[in-house]
C-alpha cells in the first residue's frame, strides 16, 4: 500500500509541503491496479497467427495525488513507456483499470475518453519529431482548443497563447515561428505550454529532458516543477536517468520486466532500498565526484534484460540477481533451498519488513548512496556574482 | 599468439609505418588543430586550437555538450573526417613524435586501427548487418596482418572471449542483429582490439546502453586497459561516467577545449565558467532536494560563433572584454590551482579566488 506510507511521511514531514502544493488527505487523481498490457507475437504475412505474447506490461498498481510527481523508472524494455501510453489509450489495455476522478479510462466511451485526454497531457521525448514542422508555433499551441472545443474564444486564443510562451519562457513574439527555429531545451518548452494549454489536472512525461544537454536539461526540469508548484498538476514522470528523477519527484516506482519491482517515497527508494535490483541500478548509475570512486561498491549484473516474450519462471528478476546467486552459493553448502521460492513463485509486490512494497522474497535494506542535502553542497559559484 | 605480450612491443618499436619515432615524445600530442567544414551558409569551425596530451595507461575524457566538436577531434585523429565539406586546415597530431596529418595516405592506414582504433556509440550501425561478428572481426587481421582464413578465426574467438562475450565459438557466427546493445558494443570493442592498439578512442561507447549495462562496459574497458597499458580517449557528454573512470579531463565548448586538468581538481575548483555552469546544472544521484542553478540560453550555433568568448553570452561573470577578445587556453596565474590546469577565461582568476 505505496499511499498509506506516503501519507504518513507527509505527516510526519509538513515543512516539506510548504515548497509545493498541499496535498495531505487528498483523494489519488489518478489511480491504477493490475494494469495489463501484452502485444501479440505474430508469425506469417498472408495468414498471421499469434505465437505469443510480449508481456510489455504486467499487473502493474500505481496512484498518483494532484500535485504530486511520481517517478517511474527502469531500464529499456521494462515497460514503463507502455505504462504511459496505455493510460491514455494509445494502446488498448489488455487487462486492469484506471480510475481517473473516479471514472475507469479503460472503460470509457470515445467521447468520454476524448475529454479525459484533456486533462491528462501528455509531453514527450524527442522535441524534434512531436511538433508538427508545418505548423508555427502558435498554431502547436492552440491545437488543443481545436480538438477541445469550448474551452477558449477564438478571438482570444493569440493572446492566450502568448501568455502560454511567456510562461514557459520564451518570447511571446516568436509566435509566428516554425519548429526548426528553435533549439532543442525550446522545442520540449513549446510541448509543455501546449500541454498546459487546456488546464490538465494530470501530465504524463515520457523520457521530456533525456535527449537535451545537461545545461539546457536544468532550464527544463525547473521550468516542470515551477509549473507544478503554480497549477498543481500531478506528473507521472517517467525517464531511466535516476537522478534525475531523484531531484523531481516525491515517489517513485522501479520497474522490470513489465513489473513494478519496487515503489516509495523518494528517501525510501534511494537511501533504504530493498530490492536488489533497485539496489544494482543505483549502484551502477555513476556519480559526478571523483572522489567518491573509490568509496562505491558497486554491485554488477551479469547478461542482460530477458525477452518479455518469454519471462522467466518465478520472480521475472531471478536470472540477473545477485542476491539470488549468493543464496544458491550459500545453499549448495548448508544445503537450504531458499532459491526454490525465487524459481516457483512470483514475488508479490508488498511490505515485507520493511515500511515500503517492493516485490523480492528476500528484501534487505542496503544502503547504496551517501546522501547529501543540496543546501549543504556548496558548488562553486556559489560565492560568486 | 598472446595479445598481451605484443602490445608492449608496440610502445616500445622504433619505426611507426616505417617513420622513426621520437622516444621522448608523448604517446599522442594534439597540438593547435583546426578543422573547418564548408557549408552552404558559411565556414564552420568545429575545432579550433586544439591541444591535448595523452600517455599510456592513462584515460583522458573528452567532454562535451553537442555539437561542442568533442567527436570531430575524434575523428581527425583518426584521419576520417568526411572531406569536403570536412577539412584539417591546422596544427598537428603527433602520435609518438610522428605528425600523421604529414603521413602519405598509405602509412596513415597502417597507423589507423593497427595503433590507433576507435569505438562509436552506436554499434548497430557500425557493425555490417550481412557480415557475422566472426567475419568482421577476424577481418582486422586478415587485411592489417594477412593472418590466414583459419588462424584468424581463431583469434577472433579469444578476443571474444576477452571482451567477455558468453559462448564465444558458438556466437562467432551469429549475426549483428543476434546481439543486444551491450553484446554489440564488446564486439566493436573486440574489433577495435584485434590489433592491439596503443590508443583507443572510445566515442560515447555507452551512451545508448542501459545504465546497468553501461557499468558492465566501462568496467570491461578499464581491464583491458590496465591489461595492456592502452592509453584511452573517452569521448562523452556524461559527467558521471568522466568522474568515474578519467584521469584527466579536456571540457569542450564551441570547438575549442575551455578547461583541462586533473579530473579530481577540475570537478573541484573549477576555473572556468562553462565547467562551473555544468556542475551546477547536473542532479545528482547523491543529492537531494533544492533546485538546479542551470546554464542560460543554449549553446550557440557555430555558423553564428559569438564575438570574443563565444560562451560570453550565457556567462553570468562576463564583461566587456570577454565580448572583444577570445581568451587563450593558458595556465590560471601563480598556479593557484594545480600545475596541470589550462582554462580558456579572462577571469579564471577571481573565480579561483572567491572559491
Amino acid at each position: 500500500m505505496p499511499s498509506d506510507a506516503t501519507d504518513a511521511e507527509q505527516q510526519m514531514q509538513p515543512a516539506e509541503q510548504q515548497m509545493t502544493v498541499d496535498r495531505s488527505g487528498d483523494e489519488p487523481v489518478l489511480e491504477v491496479r493490475n494494469l495489463v498490457k501484452h502485444f501479440p507475437l505474430t508469425q506469417g504475412i498472408v495468414f498471421k497467427r499469434t505465437i505469443g505474447q510480449i508481456q510489455a506490461v504486467d499487473d502493474v498498481s500505481f496512484s498518483i495525488r494532484p500535485g504530486e510527481t511520481l517517478g517511474l523508472v527502469g531500464e529499456s524494455g521494462s515497460g514503463k513507456s507502455t505504462v504511459a501510453r496505455t493510460l491514455l489509450r494509445l494502446h488498448e489495455p489488455t487487462g486492469g483499470e484506471a480510475f481517473f476522478q473516479g471514472q475507469d479510462l479503460f472503460t470509457m466511451s470515445n467521447k468520454d475518453m476524448r475529454a479525459a485526454r484533456r486533462d491528462i497531457q501528455m509531453i514527450f521525448q524527442d522535441p524534434y519529431s512531436s511538433l508538427n514542422p508545418r505548423m508555427t508555433v502558435g498554431d502547436i499551441i492552440a491545437e488543443p482548443w481545436r480538438i477541445h472545443t469550448g474551452i477558449l474564444p477564438r478571438n482570444e486564443q493569440r493572446d492566450r497563447v502568448a501568455e502560454l510562451l511567456d510562461l514557459v519562457g520564451l518570447n511571446p513574439d516568436h509566435i509566428n515561428r516554425f519548429p526548426h527555429q528553435f533549439s532543442g531545451g525550446q522545442r520540449q518548452r513549446i510541448g509543455v505550454a501546449r500541454a498546459l494549454a487546456v488546464n490538465p489536472s494530470v501530465i504524463i512525461a515520457d523520457e521530456p529532458v533525456s535527449a537535451l544537454d545537461v545545461s539546457v536539461q536544468a532550464q527544463v526540469v525547473n521550468l516542470l516543477e515551477d509549473i507544478q508548484a503554480e497549477f498543481g498538476i500531478a506528473f507521472l514522470f517517467i525517464a531511466h536517468d535516476l537522478s534525475v528523477v531523484r531531484h523531481i519527484a516525491d515517489r517513485v516506482a522501479v520497474m522490470y520486466l513489465g513489473k513494478i519491482i519496487e515503489i516509495g517515497t523518494e528517501e525510501q527508494i534511494y537511501d533504504r532500498p530493498t530490492h536488489p535490483y533497485t539496489q544494482a541500478l543505483l549502484s551502477a548509475a555513476p556519480i559526478a565526484d571523483p572522489r567518491r570512486r573509490a568509496a562505491s561498491e558497486r554491485i554488477l549484473l551479469q547478461g542482460d534484460l530477458p525477452s518479455p516474450s518469454n519471462p522467466p519462471s518465478g520472480c521475472r528478476f531471478r536470472t540477473r540477481c545477485w542476491l539470488f546467486n549468493q543464496m544458491k552459493e550459500e545453499d549448495e553448502a548448508t544445503g537450504g533451498n531458499r532459491t526454490d521460492k525465487c524459481i516457483n513463485e512470483p514475488p508479490e509486490l508488498a511490505e515485507r519488513d520493511y515500511d515500503h512494497p517492493s516485490a523480492c522474497h528476500y528484501p534487505q535494506e542496503r544502503h547504496i548512496i551517501e546522501t547529501v542535502d543540496r543546501a549543504e553542497v556548496t558548488t562553486p559559484g556559489d560565492d560568486l556574482p | 599468439m598472446t595479445t598481451t605480450t605484443s602490445v608492449p612491443s608496440k610502445l616500445s618499436a622504433s619505426t611507426v609505418a616505417g617513420h622513426d619515432v621520437d622516444p621522448d615524445a608523448p604517446l599522442l600530442q594534439v597540438e593547435d588543430l583546426r578543422v573547418e567544414f564548408t557549408m552552404p551558409t558559411g565556414t564552420v569551425v568545429a575545432n579550433d586550437r586544439v591541444n591535448y596530451q595523452l600517455d599510456a595507461g592513462e584515460t583522458l575524457a573528452i567532454l562535451g555538450e553537442s555539437g561542442s566538436g568533442k567527436s570531430v577531434s575524434a575523428q581527425a585523429v583518426m584521419g576520417i573526417i568526411d572531406s569536403p565539406p570536412g577539412a584539417i586546415t591546422g596544427g598537428a597530431v603527433r602520435y609518438r613524435g610522428i605528425d600523421l596529418l604529414q603521413l602519405p595516405e598509405k602509412d596513415r592506414r597502417k597507423v589507423r586501427g593497427d595503433h590507433i582504433s576507435i569505438i562509436f556509440q552506436d554499434a548497430l550501425t557500425a557493425l555490417n548487418p550481412v557480415y557475422t561478428v566472426g567475419f568482421q572481426i577476424a577481418e582486422m587481421l586478415r587485411v592489417h596482418r594477412g593472418t590466414s582464413k583459419s588462424e584468424a578465426r581463431k583469434v577472433a574467438v579469444d578476443l571474444m572471449d576477452r571482451v567477455k562475450i558468453p559462448s564465444a565459438r558458438e556466437r562467432l557466427d551469429a549475426y549483428p542483429h543476434e546481439f543486444s546493445g551491450g553484446m554489440r558494443q564488446r564486439v566493436m570493442i573486440a574489433m577495435s582490439l584485434a590489433l592491439d592498439p596503443a590508443v583507443l578512442i572510445a566515442d560515447e561507447p555507452t551512451t545508448a546502453l542501459d545504465v546497468t549495462v553501461q557499468a558492465q562496459v566501462m568496467d570491461l574497458l578499464a581491464e583491458l586497459q590496465a591489461e595492456t597499458g592502452m592509453g584511452l580517449i573517452l569521448i562523452t557528454h556524461d559527467l558521471g561516467v568522466v568522474a568515474e573512470v578519467a584521469d584527466r579531463v579536456a571540457v569542450m565548448y564551441a570547438g575549442r577545449i575551455v578547461e583541462t586538468g586533473e579530473i579530481d581538481d577540475v570537478y573541484h575548483t573549477p576555473t572556468h565558467p562553462y565547467t562551473i555552469g555544468l556542475m551546477e546544472s547536473l542532479p545528482q544521484l547523491d543529492v537531494k532536494g533544492g533546485r538546479l542553478r542551470p546554464i542560460p540560453g543554449s549553446p550557440p550555433d557555430l555558423t553564428r560563433r559569438p564575438s570574443g568568448c563565444a560562451f560570453h553570452p550565457r556567462c553570468r561573470f562576463a564583461q566587456q572584454v570577454c565580448v572583444d577578445k577570445d581568451p587563450e587556453l593558458r595556465i590560471p596565474a601563480a598556479s593557484m590551482v594545480d600545475d596541470d590546469r589550462l582554462a580558456a577565461c579572462h577571469f579564471s582568476e577571481e573565480i579561483v579566488d572567491a572559491q
